[in-house]
């Protein structure tokens, strides 16, 4: 029993680990291509074991090219903006629809469930945003549609108010006289901890991984996150090409540009930060799926 | 009204921290929602989206005329019944081995990784996606055809391996996540099961086929309920940003998102790629709320409304 057990676990373990390492295989052709001698990738490709190294494209990405780091700004400063923005509308109006006296929660739990069931799709989307905002090529084109509330976040939050937070506690500080920003403030929020870091970790994390936004509003090159500049070096060589000229002193450089392996330089720089923070947050953020998944 | 007044009296702060959760939804979900009249119509940017001349259906005409109409609604269906299968299928598989691993490290090491490729964009996987597939470059064309000494594809061009590539890249992605779902729900089987089976000599096999794959029935049904919910819509990303928008590729990999995206930026017809946006809406919509009204059914608790 014992023997045919441990050749079962090896049996498992084995498949999980050919499981875990077809996961994680791009990530390392992408590591290594990003640090692969130009001429040798030309003569050999991608390859997991690079004939020759070279921090080339990194030097590059990181020193000469204006543009990748202006990006890689604009991510982060759009991703901590847009996640803050987003948790403060999601809370103050998940704590209200929590509140059972609350007259009409009925109706805007409907007004907020009707904008899961239904969209107006992408015409009218864009032709609002466009027509009536004008909101191409601006910062809140990055931060605002479709991003700003998920319906289904205040869903989360709100039932985790609903459950977690008992009346009475509630109802004893406003007895004694607590105005509701107060209760939600100094009550309600240090008791939702935990519901704040997976939406923080969710939210933050669709901010940082967005790039249709970028497509659909942004043209300006010095408007592009991360996500749009690596999009759009994709669409066209020629672009990036260009904007790093503008971007000065790589005016030289651009004739040898280490074109393939600055590409996959910038990618990895594109997930280095989630791959870091990811190992810190990866039970919340478990546990936010989930929750999640279930409802919805 | 009597009642009405004096909640709001009592309760304003409540309504105050509403505000600008409402206000983004009546911007962000129903001023575009008002905006599908335009699907009715001819459109012109100089009158925008409501004073456009109304044409009535012609456009839902023009567009079941087009061969688009019938090639983008199957590739979104076909696609999205093969995710569903396949993907429900290998997420159980994984979160059974997942269970029955006993070290808890080695356990918490694979939940860990398989996560991984659900944290990324679809540009990032774009790009892990050429790194083996490129024409000149790529993994398989210059390490693995070579080694098996086959001719180089240029895979990009070449659309008959593409249902297979999009499925792959959707199961690469979507693993970690979906099996999490289902590796939940057997952690919260009731372990004595295990243990009253074990007396009574099931093996391990007869374990999982009769007490782990019952448990997980009804978190199944629901997961494949709410996908079939949401069969008309797609993952653009995956459509339009992994196959690099190649021209050849286009029958297996245009959907009724890219088509509409493609319909916004290229052609002129506005009010067509709305008529094929808005009936992706309504089906969408009776889908959704179908599909909720059967889940409610089975469990109330895991019901959208």
């Amino acid at each position: 029993m014992v023997e045919k057990d441990r050749g079962f676990q090896i049996g498992i373990n084995i498949v999980m680990i050919l499981i875990t390492v077809m996961c994680l295989a791009p990530f390392v052709l992408l590591i290594m291509s990003s640090v692969t001698d130009e001429q040798a990738l030309i003569v050999n490709g991608y390859s997991f074991f690079p004939k020759k190294l070279s921090l080339e494209a990194y030097h590059y990405v990181l020193a000469d090219s204006t543009s990748m780091l202006r990006a890689y700004g604009l991510s982060f400063l759009v991703t901590i903006i847009g996640t803050l923005c987003n948790l403060v509308i999601t809370t103050l109006f998940a704590y209200p629809l929590s509140r059972k006296e609350l007259f009409g929660r009925g109706f805007f739990a409907f007004f907020l469930y009707f904008t899961m069931l239904f969209s107006g799709g992408l015409v009218p989307t864009y032709i609002m945003w466009t027509r009536m905002f004008r909101i191409q090529n601006t910062f809140f084109a990055l931060i605002i549609p479709g991003l700003l509330m998920s319906a289904f976040n205040v869903i989360m939050m709100r039932t985790y108010f609903t459950t977690n937070i008992p009346e009475a506690v509630i109802e004893a500080v406003r007895i004694d006289g607590a105005h509701e920003f107060r209760i939600l403030w100094s009550i309600v929020l240090p008791m939702a901890k935990p519901i704040l870091a997976t939406i923080l970790i969710l939210v933050g994390l669709g901010y940082w991984n967005d790039w249709t936004n970028g497509l659909y509003y942004i043209n300006d090159d010095r408007l592009y996150t991360v996500q749009v500049l690596l999009m759009n070096i994709q669409r066209s060589m020629e672009a990036i090409k260009q904007s790093m000229q503008q971007g000065g002193q790589a005016v030289t450089g651009a004739i040898n540009m280490p074109s393939t392996a600055v590409r996959m330089a910038v990618t990895v720089m594109c997930i280095l930060p989630v791959m870091i923070v990811y190992p810190f947050v990866q039970k919340q953020f478990v546990k936010g799926i989930a929750i999640g998944a279930v409802k919805g | 009204m009597q009642k009405a007044f004096k909640s709001l009296r009592r309760s304003w702060p409540l309504y105050l921290m509403m505000l600008p959760g409402i206000a983004y939804l009546i911007i962000n979900n129903y001023i575009p929602m008002t905006g599908i009249v335009v699907a009715f119509k001819q459109y012109n940017v100089r009158s925008g989206l409501y004073h456009s001349p109304n044409i009535g259906f012609k456009n839902f005409e023009f567009l079941f005329k087009t061969n688009d109409a019938w090639i983008i609604v199957r590739n979104t269906l076909l696609y999205n019944l093969a995710f569903i299968v396949i993907g429900t299928v290998c997420a159980i598989i994984v979160a059974i081995l997942l269970n029955e691993v006993k070290s808890t490290a080695a356990k918490q090491i694979y939940q860990t990784v398989i996560l991984i490729p659900f944290l990324i964009s679809m540009v990032v996987v774009s790009y892990l996606v050429f790194a083996f597939l490129s024409d000149g470059n790529g993994f398989l064309n210059k390490t693995v055809l070579p080694a098996m000494g086959k001719e180089a594809i240029s895979w990009y061009n070449s659309p008959q391996y593409w249902p297979f590539i999009l499925i792959f890249v959707n199961l690469w992605k979507g693993l970690g996540y979906n099996s999490i779902l289902y590796f939940a729900t057997i952690c919260g089987i009731d372990y004595s099961l295990y243990e009253a089976a074990i007396v009574d000599g099931a093996n391990r096999w007869q374990r999982i086929i009769h007490i782990t794959l019952p448990s997980l029935r009804s978190t199944i049904i629901i997961l494949t309920l709410m996908s079939l919910g949401n069969i008309f819509r797609s993952d653009f990303g995956l459509f339009y940003q992994v196959p690099m928008n190649s021209g050849t590729l286009i029958n297996v990999t245009n959907t009724i998102d890219t088509y509409v995206y493609r319909g916004l930026t290229q052609s002129n017809n506005i009010g067509m790629t709305a008529a094929a946006g808005l009936y992706q809406s309504a089906v969408g919509f009776v889908l959704v709320f179908a599909s909720n009204i059967i889940v409610r059914r089975i469990d109330n608790e895991s019901a959208l409304f």
